[in-house]
């Protein structure tokens, strides 16, 4: 299933496979983040391989000076009962991504966590806002450089606003 | 009406709402907004219904009331102090959450638990299976007007959270699982009350069904609604048993088999229908199921060790720490610093009661994961109020958002 995939996506794809590794028996694909929207169009289509259901996407934060951020996909194939992890690296510089939401509906909340939480953009997302911070949050949470205990007064606390006003 | 409009919109904070909101001049459609406090939202979702009268036209679930940022906390501090905080996730079928953790954990530092320890977990996780059920075959039952299920339900969970004091010494928040192992060996006593517990099960969860499956208000109710075809639900990533029961037979206990279920003997029950009654029964013959499997499980439980003998990896023995020099160092090492796992990104997935539960660890080599992501089953199975919500009737909608069992201390993470 391996030897299959790598041979097939090589084929079609073989400027934008960046890097292919495996650890603890996981297949990881690093492709660019231009083609991510083909290479998983592909890979959903394909008869053969038919990675039909995507299980989750996440991102990473490396905190270099390069490619600081990575989009993480893992997709399964509920025909071959494999699973699939594919990766793209994206710079502090362009944080935008093209979104997946056209390939698979589920993409659409799993997109707006990451923008939640790392500030990357999912460029064609029908409805990317916030999903678990407020709407008026500035930072990203889950960015290395946002420490653990928050920084304060970035959400006002309940009540906060009436005590302000009540002393004029 | 023009400031509650205002409202709405300002809370929702999404631009192109208020063009669709506005457009309706003669009013017949309405905002209704449910929860963040509402008992049919099971936990802190809120649920921002656009009506037509009695239809659904529009349904915006808004996340985030019990955000308490999980995943940032995992990233400081070391792999086993994380284990109290998978509890609190999926707070209804804790020990479930532990040995997921600990499957990935172990599968990042290449170690694996002794057999006696896997059929101690199996046992655990499936029992932990039946009491997260009951509490959705109650609450659904009383969603749509079925009060005696509810009781029933939580008095069987009772005599599951008495195992689990037994066994592991807490009702609730377990922490049982260790890296390589369980905390300690199941007693005579805790097979005993389980053995009991599962003689006696089927004979009570058949008069549960008896007050239901025949029940006229209760099949009206549930048969044909919250409909999610084959296609919809692979789509929108639906797992566990909402995929199930609509007819995609993928359970991870079959397809990447963990643990010992190889070994073991059960079905996976999966309807076609994929409506609400359907879920319904999914999940109560996986009820069944997993009383085989508890069965079995006891029947074969072999003796030996509970924890795998990794110093680099594991927590030493109290007595041998109390001791032996070697033992006291690993202690002190591993408490402090963590252990030392290669450089690498694993992902592992387990069968949970909601449905496909993984965590995905990116370690850089020190006792701290550098990134770890919780796949959680709940979040993604909430998408359907979303992409289903529209064109039911409202008052289908309790059911539905019932059926889907979804546990808010897991979506929001």
């Amino acid at each position: 299933m391996k030897d299959k995939i790598i041979e097939k996506l090589n084929n079609l794809f073989k400027e934008d496979i960046v890097e292919v590794s495996e650890f603890r028996g996981e297949l990881t694909i690093v492709v660019k983040k231009e083609k991510i929207v083909d290479v998983c169009k592909f890979l959903k289509e394909d008869q053969e391989l038919a990675f039909d259901y995507l299980v989750d996407i996440c991102g990473v934060d490396y905190f270099r000076e390069k490619d600081r951020f990575a989009v993480v996909y893992n997709l399964w194939s509920l025909k071959n009962k494999f699973r699939l992890r594919l990766k793209v690296f994206v710079d502090e510089s362009d944080l935008v991504v093209p979104s997946v939401t056209s390939v698979w509906s589920a993409a659409n909340w799993h997109e707006r966590e990451t923008f939640d939480m790392f500030g990357i953009k999912f460029s064609g997302h029908p409805d990317l806002r916030r999903i678990y911070m407020p709407e008026d949050f500035e930072y990203y949470p889950l960015r290395k450089d946002f420490p653990l205990q928050g920084i304060p007064g970035s959400i006002p606390l309940p009540g906060q606003e009436k005590i302000k006003t009540q002393r004029g | 009406m023009e400031e509650k409009i205002d409202k709405i919109v300002e809370s929702l904070g999404r631009r192109n709402i208020e063009a669709e909101i506005r457009q309706d001049p003669l009013g017949t459609e309405m905002i209704l907004n449910v929860g963040p406090q509402h008992p049919a939202t099971h936990g802190v979702l809120r649920l921002v219904l656009k009506l037509d009268g009695e239809y659904i036209v529009d349904a915006v679930p808004e996340l985030g009331y019990l955000h308490r940022g999980k995943e940032k906390i995992a990233e400081n501090m070391t792999f086993l102090e994380f284990l109290p905080h998978t509890d609190r996730m999926d707070y209804l079928a804790p020990l479930s959450n532990n040995t997921a953790y600990m499957l990935a954990v172990e599968k990042l530092f290449g170690i694996e638990a002794p057999k006696r320890a896997q059929y101690i977990r199996v046992i655990l996780n499936e029992l932990s299976r039946i009491s997260s059920h009951l509490v959705w075959l109650g609450t659904f039952a009383m969603d749509v007007g079925a009060l005696t299920v509810f009781m029933w339900c939580f008095r069987e969970r009772e005599k599951i959270l008495s195992i689990f004091d037994i066994v592991t010494g807490v009702r609730f928040t377990t922490s049982y699982a260790r890296i390589g192992g369980v905390a300690q060996d199941i007693t005579d006593e805790g097979i005993h009350a389980i053995k009991e517990f599962i003689d006696n099960f089927p004979k009570e969860l058949e008069q549960c069904e008896k007050l239901l499956n025949k029940n006229r208000i209760f099949i009206e109710r549930t048969d044909g609604i919250g409909m999610i075809t084959k296609e919809q639900a692979i789509d929108i990533g639906l797992s566990g048993p909402n995929l199930r029961a609509s007819g995609v037979p993928r359970d991870l206990r079959k397809d990447e088999p963990y643990l010992v279920y190889n070994e073991l003997d059960f079905d996976i029950p999966v309807y076609e229908e994929g409506d609400c009654l359907a879920r319904y029964y999914v999940r109560l013959d996986e009820m069944k199921e997993s009383v085989k499997i508890v069965r079995q499980c006891i029947e074969k439980l072999p003796s030996g060790p509970v924890k795998a003998d990794e110093p680099k990896a594991t927590l030493p023995k109290k007595e041998k720490v109390y001791t032996k020099m070697e033992e006291l160092i690993h202690d002190f090492i591993l408490t402090n610093f963590g252990g030392t796992p290669p450089v690498g990104e694993v992902y592992h997935a387990v069968e949970n009661p909601k449905g496909e539960l993984g965590f995905y660890i990116v370690s850089d080599g020190t006792g701290y994961p550098w990134r770890l992501k919780v796949r959680s089953p709940s979040f993604t199975n909430i998408q359907e109020l979303k992409v289903r919500g529209k064109g039911n009737r409202r008052d289908d909608m309790v059911g539905r958002r019932g059926s889907i069992d979804t546990v808010m201390g897991e979506a929001d993470k």
